[in-house]
């Protein structure tokens, strides 16, 4: 099930890299560069979890090999930047880095209010050139005609409508 | 029979009744024995001053203890630094201490204490703080 053409393809819309899975079938007839092979530890950058299971560099160049020979040694040998170097070979992320947190929410802020947007024109759009005339009922002369009625016949005359118009003055209150 | 129940029923009721009259100060609580902190400290230190620890146990026992509601003491860092370098790994040795400094959250006075503390141990082994290295800031 795990490695069910669906649920893959799944992931790789989801993620940036192609996902891998343990079948051998898959890895040759496939020649992407950048594939994670979900059947086994993976580096991860977590404040909770501040040694990772793997390495981040797991393919070291020859330079980095001897690094890591003179790593065996005392460390009072190495350079700052060679303590750097090591601690970057293992960690692709520094606490400070990790809590960094990036300007993304902004775009999708600017992206929500930009949509709302138009879709704030495809409605007024609509309303102009979609709708028809309101009812005749809706006019002023109608709506004037509707209250007088409305007031003659003491419509809501305790809490609502017709508490409001002053029958002495013959004005609203 | 269903009245025999029935007068069961009311005996029994009156019975717990009667039981029910306990006295307030005997409470619900675990009857687990308490660690205390000295307890739990040395049991850490125990953990990491194994001279066959391998990386595995090293980062196990790391990503636990940070995961715990307390900062560390400095002597089970001293031990968990101590077995870092004989596992030969410097990177994990600074990375403890980002998470140590990390861990103790706004109390910004508890990492300068702590590498107070250590500082016979990093300059014997040649371990640089983070703010040596310069990755302390973005």
């Amino acid at each position: 099930m795990l490695s069910s053409r669906a649920l893959v393809r799944g992931l790789q819309c989801g993620l940036w890299r192609r996902v891998s899975t343990s079948s051998g079938a898959w890895a040759a007839h496939s020649h992407d560069v950048d594939m994670i092979d979900c059947s086994v530890p993976q580096y991860n950058n977590r404040l909770d979890t501040p040694l990772p299971d793997v390495p981040f560099v797991r393919n070291l160049n020859p330079e980095q090999k001897k690094l890591k020979e003179k790593e065996n040694g005392p460390w009072t040998q190495l350079t700052k930047e060679e303590k750097l170097a090591i601690y970057r070979l293992t960690h692709e992320l520094s606490y400070p880095e990790m809590r960094k947190g990036s300007k993304e929410w902004m775009t999708v802020l600017g992206g929500v209010f930009f949509f709302l947007g138009f879709t704030g024109l495809l409605v007024w759009w609509q309303r102009v050139y979609v709708y028809g005339d309101v009812p005749h009922t809706l006019s002023p002369e109608w709506v004037e005609q509707q209250t007088q009625r409305m007031i003659d016949m003491r419509v809501n005359p305790v809490h609502g409508f017709s508490h409001k118009w002053d029958y002495e003055k013959k004005q609203w209150k | 029979m269903f009245s025999a129940v029935l007068r069961a029923g009311f005996r029994s009721l009156s019975r717990t009744r009667a039981n029910h009259t306990a006295p307030l100060a005997v409470r619900c609580y675990s009857h687990a024995e308490v660690e205390t902190d000295e307890e739990f400290d040395s049991r850490w230190v125990t953990y990491f001053s194994k001279p066959d620890l391998d990386a595995w146990e090293l980062r196990k026992g790391m990503n636990t203890l940070i995961g715990y509601d307390l900062v560390p003491e400095p002597k089970i860092i001293d031990s968990a630094l101590r077995a870092c370098r004989r596992l030969n790994d410097l990177a994990s040795a600074i990375r403890i201490l980002e998470a140590v400094r990390d861990k103790s959250g706004p109390h910004k006075e508890i990492y300068p204490y702590v590498i107070q503390e250590l500082s016979p141990t990093l300059q014997e082994l040649g371990i640089s703080t983070p703010e040596e290295l310069g990755i302390d800031k973005v």
